[in-house]
């Protein structure tokens, strides 16, 4: 089964987009540790898309997907392309940096990163498609 | 998310009540500001009521460690559930910034550093 959730861009959806995913997460066996990391793993891709990629415009949407099978959750973004971003060339900014240089951000992408088992971004037409997968009980 | 912040003995202590975002951790950065601001030398987050923190809100933190090291400003968050914890542990944050069960273990750390 196909969980479908749509929002516009708006810094306040993060909160339905949290809660979307929690309710879905509650039909499969996950701990509470588990399920707060696959809920921050949405909410950094989301939070990028809506505020970096779109500045917050409420009249762009981002549409969620959560499929899922007994071994697999995946979930899909998907969203207006804006910026053909190259997730293949991203590379994890290690945290010792971060903090000399008291940035504030770069943080998001490396708890993806570190949460899913696999992500990868591709651009269909004019839409550009996150699809982060997470095995159950992978360990 | 709201915060209250209040002194106690030597102690700073802010109250994290709800989830840190990218909506709402502009209202943490400013608290943590303000207390660098009027030169608080110990600085508690007592995470008790903290429900969620996403990288806006650990960036804050993260942004503040030099200031801390420069200011000789003692700093460390207390009573995180298992899973906020565990979003410092992922990062290795948990390294970086002092986390204590309690108050009073937070509180113990700070005399135990300054020994």
């Amino acid at each position: 089964m196909t969980h479908h959730f749509k929002v516009n861009c708006l810094r306040d959806n993060l909160k339905l987009i949290r809660e979307f995913v929690q309710t879905v997460l509650t039909e499969y066996p996950l701990s509470e540790i588990e399920t707060n990391q696959l809920i921050l793993a949405v909410d950094e891709v989301c939070s990028n898309l809506i505020i970096h990629a779109h500045d917050c415009n409420p009249d762009i949407n981002i549409e969620i997907n959560i499929l899922g099978s007994e071994e697999l959750i995946l979930f899909e973004i998907i969203h207006k392309n804006t910026d053909n971003f190259d997730f293949s060339q991203y590379k994890n900014p290690s945290l010792k940096k971060i903090v000399q240089e008291r940035r504030k951000g770069g943080i998001g992408l490396i708890l993806v990163n570190k949460i899913m088992d696999n992500v990868e971004v591709k651009n269909e037409n004019t839409f550009n498609i996150w699809r982060m997968s997470k095995y159950i009980n992978a360990g | 998310m709201q915060i209250q912040a209040l002194d106690e003995d030597i102690f700073h202590i802010i109250q994290i009540n709800g989830d840190v975002d990218a909506a709402s951790s502009i209202i943490l950065d400013k608290a943590i500001e303000k207390a660098i601001s009027e030169d608080k030398k110990n600085i508690l987050i007592d995470c008790m009521h903290l429900n969620y923190i996403s990288s806006a809100g650990l960036g804050v933190f993260v942004y503040y460690i030099e200031d801390f090291k420069a200011n000789d400003v003692f700093f460390a968050l207390f009573s995180l559930s298992d899973k906020i914890k565990n979003i410092f542990e992922i990062l290795g944050l948990n390294k970086l910034i002092n986390i204590a069960d309690s108050k009073e273990d937070a509180k113990h750390l700070r005399n135990d550093s300054s020994l």
